[in-house]
């Protein structure tokens, strides 16, 4: 276990290695000239396209920039956006808010999944079990931003339940909504895998078994069923954690939580390759401690699994 | 664990070899032939699945839809492309069902012209994302060790792309604004990048269905009746971890038709006039509170083409499944 | 002219607001409550600046508008848009419009207490003007005698290898200090419009601090001349601003403090406005004027203006399909304007006639022949023309709301000619601009202009002069370039008017592009305020804010 632990921390190096230089190539790659559209219907003058390209080194060739930026990194130096904002800055003030945003959205969207998995996978083909499917199917159908503009409008102006934004201090309170939505994506996905695991297992010994030794109800689902019905859901929502956290763009937006979002989708399309990597690299070492707690959760969750 | 096994192994008898287990040919033969012969796994779920009311109807269901994206000017003779600003948000009539859009274009021709892009791409996605992703788990998970660790890490490192700038290079490479790609080429991008982005989670849903799977009592007696790699993956790994892949396939179906819509506005998808759900829908937000019709109707058909598929899945999955016989 | 940049914004008006002129301003009845008023507070709403705030750096709305509200220039232009009248400057006098000595008001400070001298615009504009230092408004000093000597261009473009060579001066040979008060500008050439200019924030003074903080640090926290002054920055949350309590001139702040709240979606900002968390959106989201919502939303809060922006398809002349002006025209002729402001502007924007948006000084109102809707003459001028063979590609920037006009252009022209005619959206406005600046387009597309300075030069100029800094279809008319060139060097203003009005007689025949619309603004503000101006460019007036 110590050692498996061990092996997969190390494999972080060479992933952390190929992202930040996929990523790399990538943005640099995104067609358009960052100061073609700075100065409005007119071209910028040369001399400020001289100075950023100066400054920023990006007339150096791909894997020259690729190198300075590592190079820095290591020390410790993220580098500045073409703003001149520290993107160490950027990283401290917005990441967090994303991180409770997504952590809100993942508890509501697996709350309400496993509870509608359950229900409908211990009762099939019933009435609950054809209204989770439709209004679930509903949620994805519709964009975020359509089931976000409904829930503020409805929710905050036309009741004033709540307020239409989420305030810089982002309080718990202020994140349900919010999280609902972006978390009503995933809703589906998870209730029907929990629906289909629970009633594959529904049939196996081991839950007969559970029933015959006399054991309630509750405890055989519980503890038996659900345990044993639970991998393919966690590793759904392993994955929609890093998911979550990377695609809140909108939400965020609608809500106006000052998140990852909308500065890594400007940076792509200003091309600011060290803002881009820098928050994705995080970004990925979220994704890989995540994978590496599911895997660790499958040997929780099914003594078979074994890893040497 | 031990009864769906041993059904299996029993159900799937040495002497049959895995290339002539199809359904189609099982079911072409005379009654007594068939009764005679010892099914094969996908002989079982034909005949499971000839029985089941939701099967048939989800299939007509497809069956239209499929119909509509060949030939959408069979179910309307509307303009879906040229619209009179006159005609500008008026609602639904008697002249046009579904109402006139912002540009005044017929909705209920655009639903309809609006089939083909959004199942194409999708189902070409989710296919390709299924059997690309799926294969990569079943590997991935069966052989484990270091091929396990190679091919998880090159996930992670496509998990990290974020959706936007993965689709915008890859797009604009190959679809940028200036480029003549015909509407199939389009497409066909499109779906490429669908799946080269989506991948990973498939294939790390599959890797815990194989890992969860493989030291099963009976594919631990089928590895000790000494079966080969392929025939162990092929006849019992695959259809006992098939069930989280087609749930989260057929689901999947609806958020691809979704990101579609999403590269279109970006300006990399497929262009003006070529019409799909997804761009309907995303076109519709601006007008949700005077005319909600506009996103009502493509939505709906968006559900009722992504519930077909979901109940098709469903059906071919309990069939398949030898757990839930 | 500044760029709007919300990302993902509904209304992003693609290259919208900058600089002055004509007027837009609402008040209600009803006076403030000077009690209420002294120590009030609002909060508005903002994007965050894209650079630091400086005010010859900055050419996006975001930050143009703060700097808009923390300094007041030599001249300032009135809310309703009549001629520029003086500011921090006491008399700008010249006998032949070219050297104008400027002499400026003693008693006006910085906010940190400083007073401002010539020597501050004079450093200020050498500061701006000098290349290494990279300013995005740096042209706009070009008028000055010396400019080039301090400016210098790259003999391959940014694009290339080669450096630009070193300027030979740090200053301009054209500013001169008279004395503490006083100074004296030299320019290349006689401008009439030079006064004109002068409130451009590009003109602003800049305190001794600036020199010794940096471009960079001064830029975080910056030191105005104007009736607000700036207080902290807290990046993409807000920007707080407070009352310059010494602050000479007449336009005082009544209310105290303002925070500038940044947000991502104007829909947020919108529903924050109706659930009273937000005292003023400058514009209220496209989904809010679908079928006037926003009137029955915000009753007597809602605040529709006019400002002087024009929006335009243009052509790329250098392509030889597009060289014949009765195809031009004919396509020009063929957009029903009036059915495109009603349907989907929802009236909200008005139908172009003239070249020059007749809120400009010196613009003629209906004289752009060719954007009569006549599908009669268009047909008839379309057959003259030997027709156009293949696809019409209308292109737009699809980060911005532009696509739903653009597919109605399209689809009038193909409706009434029989082009095959589309629209497509780029991605970025950033690829849209390179190809633009390439000369690479390979279809019409979208521009927008809005004017920098309120003088129908402004109209002519830049965007219909041989060379011209926004000319990006590269249309040429020898003509054309003879008049403009006596308009600039004519005596007065009247006489460059009359000279500009045949210049634009000529344009009209050419139809070098096709004005659509003209621009219109819808704003809202909260219960809370009582009085309300908007400036002539329709950014909020915080000066007039009484609550």
């Amino acid at each position: 276990m110590g050692r498996y632990l061990l092996r997969r921390l190390l494999q972080l190096v060479p992933v952390f290695i190929g992202t930040t230089f996929l990523i790399y190539w990538l943005v640099w790659s995104v067609p358009g000239d960052p100061f073609a559209g700075k100065c409005g219907e007119r071209p910028c003058p040369d001399s400020f396209v001289n100075m950023m390209t100066e400054k920023f080194k990006l007339d150096e060739p791909l894997i020259v920039q690729y190198g300075n930026y590592m190079q820095n990194l290591l020390q410790g130096d993220f580098g500045q956006n073409y703003g001149g904002r520290e993107i160490s800055d950027i990283i401290a003030t917005s990441y967090p808010n994303t991180l409770k945003l997504a952590l809100v959205a993942l508890t509501i969207e697996a709350v309400i999944g496993l509870t509608a998995g359950v229900l409908t996978g211990l009762r099939r083909n019933g009435f609950l079990d054809n209204l989770v499917l439709v209004s679930t199917l509903f949620l994805i159908a519709l964009p975020i931003f359509v089931i976000g503009f409904v829930a503020q409008w409805l929710l905050g102006v036309q009741w004033g339940i709540v307020k239409p934004t989420v305030s810089s201090e982002m309080r718990l309170s202020e994140l349900i909504v919010p999280g609902f939505v972006l978390g009503s994506a995933s809703m589906a996905y998870i209730a029907r895998l929990a629906r289909t695991s629970i009633a594959e297992n529904r049939r196996a010994d081991y839950v007969r078994t559970a029933i015959a030794k006399g054991l309630p109800m509750r405890r055989v689902v519980g503890v038996h069923l659900l345990r044993n019905s639970l991998i393919p859901v966690v590793t759904l929502l392993g994955t929609d954690l890093g998911a979550l956290m990377g695609g809140a763009i909108v939400t965020e937006g609608i809500f106006q939580v000052n998140g990852i979002g909308r500065q890594v989708f400007r940076a792509i399309v200003t091309k600011e390759s060290a803002t881009v990597v820098s928050i994705v690299v995080v970004l990925v070492l979220v994704y890989l401690l995540m994978n590496l707690l599911v895997d660790l959760l499958y040997a929780a969750l099914d003594p078979r699994i074994r890893y040497e | 664990m031990s009864e769906p096994s041993a059904a299996s192994i029993v159900g799937t008898p040495p002497a049959q070899a895995p290339d002539e287990i199809g359904a189609p040919t099982n079911a072409g033969q005379p009654e007594n032939a068939r009764k005679e012969k010892p099914r094969g796994l996908l002989g079982d779920a034909w005949r499971d699945l000839r029985r089941k009311p939701l099967f048939w109807i989800s299939a007509t269901f497809i069956l239209i839809f499929l119909l509509m994206t060949v030939f959408p000017s069979l179910f309307t003779s509307g303009d879906p492309e040229n619209g009179d600003l006159q005609n500008s948000l008026v609602g639904p009539s008697s002249e046009a069902w579904f109402g006139y859009d912002f540009q005044g274009r017929d909705v209920f021709a655009r639903v309809i012209y609006g089939a083909r892009a959004s199942i194409v791409v999708s189902l070409l996605s989710v296919v390709g994302v299924l059997l690309f992703g799926g294969a990569m788990g079943i590997v991935a998970g069966y052989r484990g060790g270091w091929v396990d660790a190679l091919l998880s890490r090159i996930a992670d490192i496509f998990f990290g792309l974020p959706f936007v700038l993965g689709a915008i290079v890859i797009l604009t490479t190959f679809n940028g604004s200036g480029t003549s790609n015909s509407k199939a080429e389009i497409m066909a991008l499109v779906s490429m990048s669908l799946v080269v982005l989506g991948w990973p989670v498939v294939m790390r849903l599959m890797r815990s269905s194989v890992l969860a799977t493989k030291e099963a009592d009976y594919i631990v007696a089928a590895r000790a009746l000494g079966a080969s790699t392929g025939r162990i993956i092929l006849k019992h790994l695959l259809p006992n971890c098939l069930a989280p892949l087609l749930v989260y396939g057929t689901i999947l179906v609806g958020s691809y038709i979704g990101a579609e819509a999403t590269l279109s506005f970006l300006g990399v998808g497929l262009k003006s006039p070529v019409v799909s759900w997804g761009i309907m829908i995303n076109e519709a937000q601006n007008f949700l509170r005077v005319a909600p019709y506009l996103l009502f109707f493509p939505a709906a058909f968006l559900v009722a083409a992504v519930l077909s598929f979901v109940m098709l899945g469903e059906a071919v999955r309990e069939a398949l499944d030898p757990k839930l016989r | 002219m500044r760029v709007s940049k919300r990302a993902g914004s509904a209304v992003a008006l693609g290259a919208a607001f900058a600089l002055v002129a004509s007027g837009c301003s609402s008040s209600d009845s009803d006076g403030g409550d000077a009690g209420a008023s002294a120590d009030g507070a609002i909060t508005i709403d903002g994007t965050q600046p894209e650079v630091g705030l400086v005010p010859a750096n900055t050419t996006e709305t975001g930050g143009g508008a703060i700097i808009d509200w923390i300094w007041t220039g030599l001249v300032e232009y009135p809310n309703d848009g009549s001629a520029p009248r003086n500011a921090v400057a006491e008399s700008i006098e010249t006998t032949d419009s070219k050297v104008y000595t400027i002499k400026i008001k003693k008693d006006t400070k910085f906010h940190d207490g400083t007073v401002v001298k010539a020597k501050n615009f004079v450093d200020a504009w050498n500061w701006g003007a000098y290349s290494p230092n990279g300013a995005q408004n740096g042209s706009f000093f070009s008028d000055i005698q010396g400019f080039a000597d301090v400016h210098t261009e790259d003999p391959d473009g940014a694009e290339g290898p080669k450096k630009a060579p070193e300027p030979k001066a740090k200053e301009m040979s054209g500013l001169k200090v008279v004395d503490d008060f006083t100074f004296e500008v030299t320019l290349e050439a006689p401008t009439a419009v030079f006064p004109t200019k002068l409130g451009y924030s590009t003109f602003m003074p800049l305190p001794d601090a600036f020199f010794s903080q940096g471009a960079e640090a001064f830029g975080k926290k910056p030191i105005g001349n104007g009736p607000i002054k700036f207080v902290s920055w807290e990046d993409d949350v807000q920007i707080k601003l407070t009352r310059f309590d010494e602050y000479s001139l007449n336009d005082k702040m009544k209310i105290k403090d303002v925070t500038v709240k940044m947000y991502q979606d104007d829909t947020a900002a919108y529903n924050d406005l109706l659930a009273g968390n937000l005292d003023f959106q400058q514009q209220v989201p496209i989904s809010a004027l679908a079928g006037d919502k926003w009137k029955s939303d915000l009753g007597p809060r809602a605040i529709p203006s006019v400002t002087p922006s024009t929006g335009i398809i243009a052509f790329p002349i250098y392509d030889k399909r597009f060289q014949n002006a009765k195809l031009r025209k004919a396509i020009s002729m063929s957009i029903n304007r009036q059915e495109i402001s009603d349907k989907i502007f929802f009236g909200n924007r008005k139908p172009a006639d003239s070249w020059a948006n007749p809120l400009t000084p010196g613009a003629k109102a209906g004289n752009c022949t060719s954007c009569q809707y006549n599908v009669e003459e268009a047909k008839k001028l379309y057959a003259e023309s030997g027709g156009f063979t293949g696809e019409l590609v209308m292109y737009y920037n699809a980060d911005a709301s532009h696509k739903e006009w653009m597919e109605a252009v399209a689809q009038q022209v193909k409706t009434n000619l029989g082009i095959n005619a589309r629209a497509e959206g780029v991605p970025t406005f950033a690829v849209f601009r390179q190809n633009i600046n390439a000369g690479k387009m390979t279809g019409m597309y979208r521009a927008g202009w809005q004017q920098d300075y309120p003088d129908v030069e402004n109209w002519v100029g830049p965007l219909y002069v041989t060379g011209g800094s926004s000319n990006d279809g590269k249309y040429s008319n020898p003509q054309v370039d003879a008049l403009a060139k006596e308009a600039a060097a004519a005596p007065s203003l009247e006489a460059a008017h009359a000279k500009y009005a045949e210049a634009v007689a000529l344009i009209d025949q050419d139809v070098p592009s096709i004005p659509v619309y003209f621009g219109g603004q819808q704003s809202g503000h909260s219960e809370k305020i009582k009085k309300i101006q908007l400036s002539n460019v329709g950014e909020l007036d915080l000066t007039s804010i009484e609550l």
